[in-house]
């Protein structure tokens, strides 16, 4: 069925056991950015914190409330950025932007992405884009107002907003 | 479903004017497609609805035979749009019972008609029985769609007059309990809707348009979702402007009515300036046209006109007594249907009286994205979200609603198949 693409086993895993779930309060000496994203189509509200130590992002801490999809992605981007070196955060971002942009004929990067791949399926609904890519955005923000080198904000809140 | 033994005597339901659904169905080609593999099963009405075929025809046939300009042609082809356009405004006229086709306004849809009405107040001059200010107050309610808010909050602010509402029940009913002091000598203006888009609920108008009166205020009725569902007779209201869009009638976007009483039509000062809205145009100023030209400056939506002629011609033709039957039978069926699903709540009247057939509801621990994606997959099409009703949702605790909405071409298995796919959602994230 159409829908087993979109819901892969994976992502109903990450929303149904969220990984890492909750807004941490960062250690002493870090430089802290915070980020909370709403979709105002559909309400979905995500809020992330990027705690860094220098270059690395030492904790990513998120909350928020919505669907699977915006859910599970807060989870996944959890996953996968926390306790990188910003550079290495910042391409697997741009792999899942560029991902979820692909209309489903990017294939996706195991290597780089991890759980992020089961977000393929998802590309091909333009309605929910947006949903998977509410946390990456406010991270996007986020990173910035914590100060760490190599993001640019300005795409960030356009492309949440919109419709 | 429960039935009632109705008295001898009395109007039995057989007496009720029905149609055959299926025929019906037949008039709209939409409704044999397929989406994702599955028939279609379309429960959006209220977003917007399906065209007949008879307003699709209309709408080729004017535009291949009869396309020109209204209102400024002397030559053939031009008389006959404009006997078309004005036409199209008789029908409506007719339709809702207006006093005469003057008092029907064309506008492009319902928030339009609404806003024209925000900006022919606050255009008007401070002697004028329509001037607002500092003091004056203008009454809303907590179910309303954002077209029939943000203009109103949009007026408070360029006038300094206050914006109240009215509270809704649990059981999703406006709360009239301090309609005597919500509704006082400084009301100036009530606006609510007569059939709610969310809830479904249909308002009562007999004691708000009363009080309003009393104390000078006007009444505005947003029948968007009143219109197309029910039968509308503006003499019967009371009310003073009836704001309704066409494209949730059957008719093409692009076309919306404001009724308005003509007395006071007569009194609004323009909003929109330009061709066909004026009397005499000299270089330093101008005089306006009567309503409802005044109103309508530019080239208006000719070819929508003459659709939503279609289209009440069509409505009329099947009758909107039988439809209003229709849609409360099956509102009956669904609300007893939906019964049996686990972790599901109904926003809004659970009973099928003063309602008609749009019922919002959520169901446990799965958001309304998620629901209407899988419904999608099964081919059953819902509306999810806040429905533009934002502040409804607040006032229910929640983010956002599942939304089914039913029209004349609605069947019961359709609201079978709704019920089918809630379990299939209820499975994924069981
Ligand atoms: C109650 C109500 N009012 C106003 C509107 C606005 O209609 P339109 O978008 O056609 O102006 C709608 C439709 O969404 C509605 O349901």
């Amino acid at each position: 069925m159409e829908f087993e693409q979109l819901y892969q086993e994976i992502i109903l895993d990450h929303y149904k056991h969220p990984h890492g779930r909750g807004l941490r309060e960062p250690v002493t000496g870090s430089s802290v950015g915070e980020a909370h994203h709403v979709n105002p189509t559909c309400g979905d509200e995500v809020t992330i914190r990027v705690a860094a130590d220098g270059d690395v992002l030492a904790d990513v801490s998120y909350d928020g409330m919505g669907c699977s999809i915006s859910q599970a992605s807060a989870s996944v981007l959890h996953e996968l950025l926390r306790g990188q070196h910003a550079g290495q955060a910042f391409k697997i971002m741009d792999g899942f932007v560029e991902l979820m942009g692909g209309r489903g004929q990017v294939t996706p990067d195991e290597e780089l992405l991890g759980d992020g791949i089961a977000f393929a399926g998802v590309a091909r609904y333009p309605a929910r884009v947006k949903c998977a890519l509410l946390p990456w955005m406010a991270f996007k923000d986020a990173a910035v107002r914590a100060g760490v080198a190599g993001s640019s904000p300005s795409a960030a809140a356009s492309e949440v907003q919109g419709s | 479903m429960t039935t009632i033994t109705i008295p001898e005597g009395m109007p039995q339901y057989g007496d009720v004017p029905r149609f055959d659904v299926e025929k019906v169905r037949a008039d709209f080609p939409i409704l044999g497609r397929e989406v994702n593999g599955h028939p279609m099963v379309y429960l959006d009405s209220g977003n917007t609805s399906q065209k007949p075929r008879q307003v699709i025809d209309a709408m080729r046939e004017h535009f291949e035979h009869h396309n020109a300009n209204v209102a400024r042609s002397v030559h053939q082809v031009g008389t006959e749009a404009t006997e078309a356009y004005e036409g199209a405004r008789a029908k409506v006229a007719r339709f809702v019972n207006a006093a005469s086709p003057e008092e029907i306004v064309f506008v492009k849809n319902a928030t339009e008609a609404i806003n024209l009405v925000a900006y022919a107040i606050s255009n008007s001059p401070a002697a004028s029985r329509l001037a607002l200010g500092p003091g004056d107050e203008i009454v809303i309610s907590e179910m309303e769609h954002h077209s029939n808010i943000v203009p109103w909050q949009l007026l408070c602010e360029r006038t300094g007059a206050t914006l109240r509402w009215f509270k809704v029940t649990d059981a999703g009913r406006l709360d009239l309990e301090d309609l005597d002091e919500l509704v006082n000598e400084r009301t100036k203006l009530v606006s609510y809707a007569l059939v709610s888009n969310v809830l479904g609920t249909v308002n009562p108008t007999s004691a708000i348009t009363a009080r309003a009166h009393e104390v000078g205020a006007l009444v505005l009725l947003d029948a968007s979702q009143g219109v197309p569902h029910i039968p509308v007779d503006v003499a019967d209201l009371g009310a003073d402007f009836l704001a309704f869009t066409g494209h949730k009638m059957c008719g093409p976007t692009g076309i919306g009515v404001l009724w308005g009483r003509y007395e006071l039509l007569e009194q609004m000062p323009p909003v929109l300036g330009g061709g066909s809205m004026i009397e005499t145009v000299t270089m330093e100023r101008s005089t306006f046209a009567a309503p409802p030209a005044r109103f309508e400056a530019g080239t208006p939506p000719i070819a929508e006109a003459v659709g939503l002629g279609a289209a009440v011609d069509y409505l009329t033709g099947i009758g909107m007594e039988a439809i209003r039957w229709h849609e409360k039978e099956l509102a009956a069926y669904a609300l007893d249907a939906l019964g049996t699903v686990p972790g599901l709540r109904i926003f809004g009247p659970t009973t099928p009286v003063g309602r008609g057939g749009t019922i919002s509801f959520g169901l446990d621990g799965v958001h309304p994205h998620d629901v209407g994606q899988i419904l999608d997959s099964v081919g059953v099409e819902v509306r999810v979200g806040h429905h533009c009703a934002r502040p409804l949702c607040v006032r229910y605790g929640v983010p956002a609603m599942t939304r089914a909405s039913f029209y004349l071409y609605t069947t019961t298995d359709e609201v079978d198949a709704l019920v089918r796919g809630l379990e299939q959602v209820r499975k994924v994230f069981g």
